[in-house]
């Protein structure tokens, strides 16, 4: 292990450094909202398979943040998905559901 | 008049004529108190999500109808006091709701 002096002056036994960064692409696809794309004006409760796309795997609610879902229609997916577990449509709790 | 759905589940140790009677009963409430019967859909027994009065299915059941809204409180106590129902939820529906209701319905009949 070199020292930091030999490092800076770019000595043979320095370790692999990096002077300009790394070309990573670095870009992330852009995130819509599926409803406001689509089109969808109404988010039906009793269409529970549906729904099921916006829970995790314990049966909670994506945040938006990984859905992409716009402010409007996340609280009518809230809505929604609560209306579907009162009818038992969507368990409150759920264990490995995908 | 408002447009109004509800779903309800119905106990399902229930013989096929005591359904239908239940069924009946809750139309005629609601014919009684004026209310215009838009649909009826009978989406049979279906497994619960979670039990519920330690059952793990039921009978499911949606009305779909326009009454005035001093109705409803009245109606839900219909369903509390009935021993059959085990859920009831009854939503009003927006103009978008009402669209999209229209088209499922549309996709019902198409499909018989």
């Amino acid at each position: 292990m070199a020292s930091i002096e030999q490092q800076a002056k770019g000595g043979k036994s320095a370790d692999v450094r990096y002077l300009t960064p790394l070309d990573i692409e670095t870009k992330k696809e852009a995130k819509y909202c599926r409803f406001k794309k689509k089109d969808i004006k109404y988010i039906d409760y009793k269409d529970a398979d549906f729904l099921m796309y916006l829970v995790n795997e314990q049966g909670k609610i994506l945040p938006r943040r990984l859905t992409g879902t716009s402010l409007k229609y996340q609280r009518k997916v809230a809505q929604a998905i609560k209306r579907a577990r009162h009818l038992a449509l969507m368990p409150y709790v759920g264990d490995l559901l995908k | 008049m408002n447009h109004y759905e509800t779903v309800f589940i119905l106990n399902p140790v229930l013989s096929d004529t005591q359904i239908k009677e239940t069924v009946q009963k809750f139309n005629d409430y609601l014919v009684s108190k004026g209310a215009e019967m838009i649909s009826k859909e009978d989406w049979g027994l279906k497994k619960l999500a979670y039990p519920i009065q330690k059952k793990k299915s039921g009978f499911y059941h949606l009305f779909e109808f326009k009454i005035s809204g001093e109705e409803i409180s009245a109606f839900e106590l219909e369903f509390r006091r009935d021993d059959s129902i085990m859920r009831y939820l009854t939503v009003r529906l927006d103009n978008h709701a009402a669209a999209w209701a229209e088209k499922r319905r549309e996709r019902k009949t198409a499909k018989k």
